[in-house]
């Protein structure tokens, strides 16, 4: 038995493969709902009316998945180019304490829309000098950036951390350690009324379309794609290797800051240290789940939020701890990357 | 000043450079294994996440807690296995593969764990590894509270590192492994399948890095919380970088890491008026820096990453 490379693809295939992908995480982990004594169908059925039975419930799983839109294009543009930011998580906290540094006082007398605007701006700026630490050390030192950007993940969330019990610290928050909130007129408008869904959702889609046409339809989304698939081939065709990595870093960690500045403009106001639940490391499931397409990262993030939440309500009702979210949602990375696979290759005898 | 020489004269900061650097000997050697063949393992933080999960619930279910260990490193070949499965056999981006190990492991300890423990206001806890008396060392003046009040799994690392260096420069088997990491071409024409060399070495690995896991919650701690291993199996690959992918290096590598790290917790302590935040980022400064320094004068393994398909360059 052996592999051997496609030489065409049927469309059948590429459009089976995913969906192929998620029904076998799906399945595995309804085994370990299984094993856990519940009912399995029983149990997915909970987490869609979970999910989106209520008005109040779809309007939380689209709320959910607004970071993940942005956290899983900011892990997509990166890892196009073979930029591997795995450290969305931190960026996203910097955006977010950024946000709540300048909303909340400095720029605080600004009127509204001059004033949200600039805090997004300022949000994707400080997730974007956060990406520059290990992208130097990998263009000065050739330091592998894996490594070094989730090693900054671990130094952006103490650094968030002192600043909320310090210099940023809310004085009326009981000794909690919480960032001073955000001015009133900087939180972002709701998309619907009584409910937690804001804004951002937009945001987050428009740039998904943007993304996906400067990838598709300009020169910087052909070199970053070249940088990526063939560095020295790159080169030897006059792509600025050095360069184009800078600015897909800027994109990429951009994105991941704005995903923590929406976060607090939209919905909590302030910075705690559990502002994100693993936002930045599900963006890179996001990311993988859409096969890096800036489009399916929008119906990837969805999947995600449904499964997140979902668990949540399936989770009080049958007795299953929360996490079988987690697992499913990690264990469709890894069949999705063998679903992949398989429509590139096939088994020969 | 004399605060310096006072944490450095007090024998609990060596003991603790010992107990701290174990896990990361573990690790950095599970780590340096795959690699050495030419496989980079990011899955180790998922990895000793389980290792740690599931050795605690071996002991917490009554078996002893050598069987604890062995059970996490069991575990720990099983994840190996899929890592093989997926970058061996298919061939797949290493980083990506790992990632998704690691993020599959450790979430799936979590459930298990939560399984087993529902919500409580402690943790349960089991009775740990305790320090061997080692006749006439133990009892000597500073030296026996500073090196030789360690638990019996601390010594294995130290061993384990020694028989890794031999191995893997001294025995046809490192040959075979080492010329997998450099050039899995020539080594499969010099009859070494460069396959079941890496599917080897990262079993081997990952089994490491699981016991690595289990140390922390049946010798360093007693009981087992979600992101205790807060990063460890990240310092770690950091740490196979700076001992240039040598055992005894890396030996080396883990107990200056641990001796800052146990220097800064001491710090921690007497210095006034600096947040505790600061103390706590720089084991994962440190690692930075290690790296920063070390990438460029480091040797690395010349196929490491690349997928090996006979017959394909």
């Amino acid at each position: 038995m052996r592999l051997e490379r496609r030489e065409h693809r049927p469309l059948l295939l590429l459009i089976g493969a995913p969906i192929a992908a998620i029904v076998a995480a799906l399945a595995l982990s309804g085994i370990l709902i299984a094993i856990a004594g519940a009912p399995v169908f029983d149990a997915y059925r909970r987490i869609l009316i979970g999910a989106f039975g209520s008005r109040l419930s779809a309007t939380e799983t689209l709320t959910r998945a607004t970071p993940l839109i942005l956290t899983g294009l900011a892990a997509a543009v990166a890892f196009r180019a073979r930029l591997w930011n795995i450290g969305a998580e931190g960026q996203f906290y910097l955006g977010a304490i950024a946000v709540a540094a300048f909303g909340s006082k400095l720029l605080a007398d600004l009127p509204g829309p001059i004033l949200i605007p600039l805090l997004l701006v300022i949000g994707a700026i400080a997730g974007m000098a956060l990406i520059l630490v290990p992208l130097w050390l990998r263009l000065r030192f050739s330091v592998d950036e894996v490594v070094t950007s989730l090693l900054m993940n671990f130094i952006a969330v103490l650094f968030v951390s002192m600043l909320i019990d310090g210099v940023l610290k809310d004085p009326l928050a009981f000794g909690w350690p919480q960032s001073q909130p955000v001015a009133d007129h900087a939180t972002l408008p709701k998309l619907i009324a009584r409910s937690r869904l804001h804004i951002g959702l937009a945001i987050a889609i428009v740039l998904a379309v943007v993304v996906y046409l400067v990838q598709s339809r300009t020169v910087f989304g052909l070199q970053s794609r070249a940088a990526g698939l063939n560095p020295q081939g790159a080169l030897f065709m006059g792509v600025p290797l050095g360069r184009t990595l800078v600015k897909v870093a800027c994109l990429s960690g951009g994105l991941a800051g704005l995903a923590g500045a929406i976060e607090v403009m939209g919905i909590k106001g302030y910075v705690t240290t559990d502002l994100s639940p693993g936002y930045g490391y599900a963006g890179i499931v996001v990311a993988m789940l859409a096969n890096l397409n800036p489009i399916g990262v929008v119906l990837a993030a969805l999947f995600t939020a449904i499964m997140f939440v979902g668990a949540d309500g399936m989770s009080r009702s049958l007795g299953i701890p929360t996490y079988i979210a987690d697992v499913t949602v990690a264990l469709a990375l890894l069949t999705m990357l063998v679903a992949l696979f398989f429509t590139q290759f096939r088994i020969r005898r | 000043m004399s605060v310096v020489f006072d944490i450095l004269a007090s024998a609990g900061l060596w003991a603790a450079i010992l107990r701290i650097a174990t896990p990361l000997i573990f690790g950095t050697l599970g780590a340096l294994l795959c690699e050495r063949a030419g496989v980079l393992n990011l899955g180790i933080e998922g990895i000793m996440t389980f290792g740690a999960m599931i050795g605690w619930l071996a002991v917490f279910h009554g078996a002893d807690l050598w069987t604890g260990v062995l059970v996490a490193a069991i575990s720990g070949a099983l994840f190996g296995v899929l890592h093989s499965l997926l970058t061996v056999t298919l061939g797949l981006s290493q980083h990506v593969s790992g990632l998704g190990v690691t993020l599959f492991a450790s979430s799936f300890s979590y459930y298990v764990f939560r399984l087993v423990v529902p919500v409580a206001g402690t943790p349960p806890t089991v009775m740990p590894f305790q320090p061997i008396d080692i006749p006439a060392l133990s009892s000597l003046p500073f030296i026996g509270p500073a090196f030789f009040t360690q638990t019996a799994p601390t010594y294995l690392a130290i061993v384990v590192a020694l028989i890794m260096a031999y191995i893997i420069f001294r025995t046809p088997v490192g040959l075979a492994i080492r010329m997998t990491g450099e050039n899995p071409h020539a080594a499969e024409a010099q009859g070494v399948n460069p396959m079941k060399v890496r599917y080897g070495a990262v079993i081997v690995g990952s089994a490491l890095m699981a016991v690595g896991g289990a140390f922390l919650t049946l010798s360093a701690f007693n009981s087992f919380f979600p992101t205790m291993v807060q990063g460890r199996g990240w310092i770690c690959i950091a740490l196979v970088v700076f001992a240039s992918w040598r055992p005894g290096r890396a030996l080396f590598g883990a107990l200056l890491f641990a001796f800052f790290d146990a220097f800064q917790l001491r710090l921690q302590t007497v210095v006034e008026g600096v947040p505790y935040q600061i103390f706590l980022m720089t084991p994962y400064i440190l690692s930075i820096f290690a790296l920063a320094l070390m990438a460029r004068r480091a040797r690395v393994p010349q196929a490491l990453m690349q997928p090996y398909r006979r017959g394909e360059r």
